[in-house]
């Protein structure tokens, strides 16, 4: 086919688009959808819940997971814009990772060494780490679905930044219902939950992100 | 940012609000400012800038099934240097070469390129043949011989609607074809 037919053809094509933006936004507003029915379904949230939120402890789980899903959506958006800069934006990622830092710092210099342990470990590691994981589940299959109207240089890290946010969202829901409010056991259960659906994104994005 | 540039942002504006006309004038305008630098890059590559048409098509497909990653109010020229040197990357890989293509190659895009007149292509005319009878029909009524959806429509017993649709999925799965050619 000549150039100048391809051209003609393509020009005739002015369906109006849907900004990435609202993309994402839908996109996510379903996966959401599907993660608050999961949760609805097998959990509940901890007695005491709005109230509790006072606590700095319990506050910190949702700034860390919510902040993260944030920094996650902007960066996704940067990633699959063709000449968008993200890497000026990495920075933020500061946000949610300072916070945990000050969380962490504040729960060594306050309790005693013989809680570290305990409240690392917990009393439900393994449902932090399948749970955030099966909440994540339907936001990022939601962001994918999404971010493959983009197209981004580096289909990788669009993936790892749609696992990244789906892993703060799935965090922030399990939030609801956890009850091991250590700092530690955030950094280390939320910490690997949320590792853990990065990689997926990026493993999965890289083969799915390609344009 | 240069007139030239400024013009392009103008047009694409325009044609994101659904200017069919602008639409097709940026398309045109683009197109061999693309070809010149491929063909540039294909030439230093040792490649034969005979493929320079495929990758000028491949990457106008991009820009079109990708114009909604575009921000109105960012510049167009950076959006459109890392389209095309994705695509020119894409072109190379499947042909089995090394690729070291920087965005800075795509730098002088905006520059006055010479004026050609357009040639054929081989990939997107070998993957057209693949697609189904009624995508393939539409774009051949509407691209190469120039008919309007209307009367395409008519022409093949379909509703305007249905034509838009079949366009739209005949450039969507030419792409993802193309794409999947290793």
């Amino acid at each position: 086919m000549k150039t100048d037919d391809l051209i003609r053809g393509l020009a005739a094509d002015t369906r109006p688009q849907r900004s990435l933006e609202s993309g994402l936004a839908l996109a996510l507003a379903v996966g959401l959808a599907g993660a608050v029915a999961l949760f609805a379904m097998i959990l509940a949230p901890r007695s005491g819940m709005p109230g509790l939120l006072m606590e700095p402890r319990v506050l910190m789980k949702f700034v860390v997971s919510l902040s993260l899903a944030a920094v996650s959506v902007w960066m996704a958006l940067r990633l699959v814009r063709p000449g968008a800069n993200a890497r000026s934006l990495v920075w933020t990622l500061a946000v949610p990772g300072g916070v945990l830092a000050v969380g962490v710092a504040a729960e060594l210099l306050v309790t005693p060494a013989q809680g570290w342990m305990p409240g690392l470990i917990g009393h439900n590691a393994v449902y932090c780490l399948s749970l955030v994981t099966l909440m994540g589940a339907p936001v990022l299959a939601a962001a994918l679905f999404a971010l493959k109207r983009g197209a981004p240089e580096h289909p990788a890290w669009a993936g790892a930044a749609g696992g990244a946010l789906a892993g703060g969202l799935g965090a922030a829901l399990y939030a609801l219902h956890c009850t091991d409010d250590s700092p530690l056991f955030v950094l280390t259960w939320y910490g690997l939950a949320i590792g853990f659906m990065t990689v997926a994104g990026a493993l999965i994005g890289r083969r799915t992100l390609s344009w | 940012m240069d007139d030239r540039e400024r013009r392009w942002m103008q047009l694409m504006q325009a044609a994101l609000a659904g200017d069919r006309p602008s639409y097709e004038r940026l398309l045109r305008e683009i197109a061999p400012a693309i070809r010149s630098v491929v063909e540039r890059r294909l030439r230093q590559m040792g490649a034969p800038t005979a493929e320079s048409e495929d990758v000028v098509q491949e990457t106008l497909l991009a820009v079109h099934l990708k114009r909604h990653t575009w921000r109105p109010s960012d510049p167009l020229g950076p959006w459109l240097r890392t389209i095309a040197r994705n695509k020119l990357i894409d072109h190379l890989r499947r042909r089995g070469r090394r690729v070291e293509v920087l965005v800075e190659d795509f730098a002088e895009l905006l520059a006055a390129p010479e004026e050609r007149p357009s040639t054929e292509a081989d990939d997107v005319e070998r993957h057209l043949a693949l697609l189904p009878d009624k995508q393939r029909s539409v774009i051949r009524s509407i691209a190469v011989e120039g008919a309007s959806v209307g009367e395409t429509a008519e022409r093949m017993n379909m509703t305007p609607g249905a034509v838009r649709v079949a366009l739209h999925r005949a450039f969507a799965s030419l792409s993802a074809r193309l794409k999947a050619d290793e």
